[in-house]
């Protein structure tokens, strides 16, 4: 290869750090909204087959080819279309497209218009989660200034284009991270999901056609539309194009925010981060947020991205890398996701409401050191009735933690029973413990 | 429905026991102020279909009201043309809509696993120590002092900065169990205090009415961004990293492919250890048989332009 990429390729995150980077004045003055006119210039079609030649896929997790999704809008049906981004970013240990918004909501906008454009809607809504207020601050600027530019609102630089954008604030639910429950959340109802079909492409936001994507993946737009699905193609693996954000948290020195090509690895990513905290050393780390089974330091080399992760028995999905080292209990870890799961279970069906409430019992039993080694095999059961049983994804990704850890920590919850109890000091694992402290 | 002691146990509203109850029993009685009630009628048009407003009216209620009251449900179902019972049963589902009073400040822990872990759950005991209060619950109105409620929260999307808290959902970033009694004290004495990464800190009522979408002017305060957001793109420009230029991607993409023929991919899709074809998952899938891949592939030049 005569040009190799780059470790880290900044994209999304180029402008963060610049002199009031949120404001329209210093995303124009990047070349911000360039992309619009170029897109404004194509027909639709010719937007969404340029996304769907870069093969950038669905960052929010699944990784839906997005292009394809944008394909899915039946255009001859006679109802509004609707593009609505999920901004309800609350899977454990993601926070990508939180700093993305509070740096640069502009990026988001570019892209909101683009893609709307793109579908034909005439409609667009930011689903944003309501428990991060400043970033929702800085949205309603950033849809305020766009206003006033003529970048939304009726006829958009003469192009004949309309677009009306709102900013939405939710009010506490994680389910609605879920497409079909944010659509009814959206829609002013309990946040419950939605059996499919008819998938949202068909039937979503008021029972029209209906585009929902992850911020991340509209944020990549603008860069596309601007450098070319060639350009956004040529990073990345053979499946797995172009370049994330990947979110570092937990027990290495310096954690923080990596955008690199798809593919990067954890060993390349820790050692960014200034590696472990100093005297500690991995034990355990969730590839894509909490739903993501559990992987240990003997994946410290497997490719992020789709086919890599998945390739280990996990998922890539939100690249939310939370690091544990040895001073973490991983019982105590996965109770608490456990309860997390329990407590977010919209109670529509019966395996999740249910059975997340079992888990929590046995877990908490089985930390506490009491129950016995039977109650693996319960929590094994338990996790199969719930696995593919389930309404949407929640209930699957209850049983991440909890099937991963057992298979990879059996020792350690039997090391509770025979010391009646959790053997680990949880100061130890703190971030303001004496240095050198250990388990 | 008709105001009488069986309101308590209508479906749906069967928490109206408990303190601080929502009840429907006071209808016509005792209405919202009429500025209020416009301002929810203005959320509701900003909607293709006015319900859509209802979770942005729900924040506006708790502004004006200080909490989710029975008259605020009264009358966002009148303005929706829905159900009391319809819209109370959207206000206990969701967590930020609170039916006991708020105090001036809401502070929140986060307690999930990796804030946990990394000091959260200390944190959040020293806190209920130190105000004497249980998970959820406000300090006792003092004069002179304004008043704290106090919640453990879920994961709030900060982990590269935990242990996280929030006051009345602004970022307070890598707290220790000292700085969180420091910030406690600081909001019940009155003193100023700023987000890490946002704004000087208003009340809770006042934050809400930013959610239902009446924005305050202080979008402009607090940094672009904190240092851990940062560190990536840092050390980028350390290094001298960036993402190809369009020329070198050109470049690259000729010279894959010129090798398409002979190589079995691409250099980097050597690291993914080549999961085979038969283990494709549903989605992978979709992806080869959409024809986008091969068509890349085969002609990165082919952008799809030409078949507009």
């Amino acid at each position: 290869m005569s040009t190799p990429i780059d470790t880290l390729t900044p994209v999304l995150t180029d402008n963060w750090g610049a002199e009031r980077s949120w404001t329209l004045a210093a995303y124009e003055a990047q070349g911000g909204y360039r992309a619009l006119h170029k897109a404004l210039a194509m027909e639709p079609t010719a937007v969404v087959e340029t996304v769907k030649a870069s093969n950038l896929r669905g960052r929010g997790g699944a990784g839906f080819p997005t292009g394809m999704k944008w394909g899915f809008i039946p255009q001859d049906n006679p109802n509004p279309k609707y593009l609505v981004v999920n901004a309800d970013e609350s899977e454990p240990g993601t926070c990508k497209d939180t700093p993305l918004m509070m740096a640069t909501p502009h990026t988001l906008v570019e892209g909101v218009i683009i893609s709307a454009y793109a579908i034909r809607a005439s409609h667009a809504f930011i689903y944003v989660r309501g428990e991060i207020l400043h970033v929702i601050r800085r949205l309603q600027r950033a849809v305020q200034e766009a206003y006033l530019a003529g970048h939304l609102g009726a006829d958009i630089h003469g192009s004949g284009y309309s677009l009306e954008l709102v900013v939405h604030a939710g009010a506490g639910a994680y389910i609605c991270g879920e497409e079909t429950a944010l659509l009814d959340s959206l829609e002013g109802r309990r946040g419950q999901p939605r059996l499919r079909p008819p998938f949202p492409a068909v039937a979503g936001l008021y029972a029209s056609p209906t585009v929902i994507n992850n911020v991340e993946s509209i944020a990549s737009v603008p860069s596309i539309i601007d450098r070319g699905a060639e350009w956004f193609a040529s990073m990345g693996t053979e499946k797995s194009k172009g370049y994330g954000i990947f979110s570092l948290s937990g027990h290495v020195t310096n954690p923080g925010q990596f955008e690199a090509p798809l593919g990067i690895t954890l060993r390349e990513l820790i050692e960014l981060a200034g590696g472990m905290r100093q005297g500690h050393e991995l034990k355990f780390w969730t590839p894509g947020g909490s739903s993501t089974p559990l992987l240990t330091a003997e994946h410290l080399d497997v490719p992020l991205d789709f086919e890599g992760v998945a390739g280990v028995g996990s998922m890539l999905g939100t690249r939310a890398l939370q690091i544990f080292d040895e001073t973490t209990c991983v019982v105590r870890a996965v109770l608490r996701w456990t309860e997390f799961y329990k407590h977010e279970s919209c109670g529509k069906c019966t395996p999740c409401r249910e059975g997340t409430w079992w888990l929590v019992q046995t877990l908490a039993h089985l930390e506490q050191g009491q129950g016995s080694e039977s109650d693996l095999d319960l929590l094994d059961d338990v996790c199969d009735n719930i696995l593919g049983r389930s309404f949407c994804a929640l209930g699957d990704g209850a049983t991440s933690p909890i099937t991963s850890s057992v298979q990879h920590f059996r020792d350690e919850y039997l090391a509770h029973l025979t010391h009646g109890g959790c053997p680990f000091d949880r100061e130890a694992s703190t971030v303001f413990a004496r240095e050198g402290a250990s388990a | 429905m008709s105001p009488s002691e069986e309101a308590g146990r209508i479906p749906g509203m069967d928490d109206d026991t408990t303190a601080g109850a929502v009840s429907t029993t006071q209808v016509n009685a005792d209405r919202l102020p009429a500025a209020t009630y416009a301002e929810l009628e203005q959320i509701a048009a900003r909607y293709p279909q006015a319900r859509s407003g209802l979770l942005p009216m729900l924040h506006l209620v708790q502004s004006a009201e200080g909490q989710v009251t029975s008259r605020g449900i009264e009358a966002c179902a009148e303005i929706l043309g829905i159900s009391a019972a319809e819209v109370s049963g959207v206000a206990t589902f969701y967590t930020m809509y609170k039916r006991r009073p708020v105090g001036d400040y809401h502070v929140g822990v986060c307690t999930n696993t990796l804030c946990a872990i990394m000091g959260g759950d200390l944190i959040f005991d020293r806190l209920k120590d130190h105000l004497d209060l249980g998970n959820d619950e406000t300090t006792p109105a003092e004069d002179g002092r304004r008043s704290i409620t106090l919640e453990h929260i879920e994961c709030n999307a900060a982990c590269d900065y935990a242990p996280v808290m929030t006051v009345n959902w602004e970022f307070m970033d890598n707290m220790t169990p000292e700085s969180a009694t420091t910030l406690v004290d600081d909001l019940r004495s009155g003193a100023e205090v700023t987000s890490t990464r946002g704004p000087r800190l208003v009340t809770w009522r006042e934050a809400e009415r930013v959610l239902a979408g009446f924005p305050d002017d202080l979008a402009d305060e607090g940094p672009s961004a904190g240092p851990a957001s940062l560190l990536g793109r840092e050390i980028a420009r350390q290094r001298g990293w960036t993402a190809p230029s369009v020329a070198e991607a050109a470049q690259a993409a000729d010279v894959k492919d010129q090798g398409a023929d002979k190589a079995e991919g691409e250099t980097t899709a050597g690291k993914a250890g080549g999961a085979p074809e038969s283990a494709e998952t549903e989605s992978q899938a979709a992806v080869a048989e959409s024809g986008a891949d091969a068509k890349h592939e085969d002609n990165p030049r082919n952008t799809g332009e030409g078949d507009a």
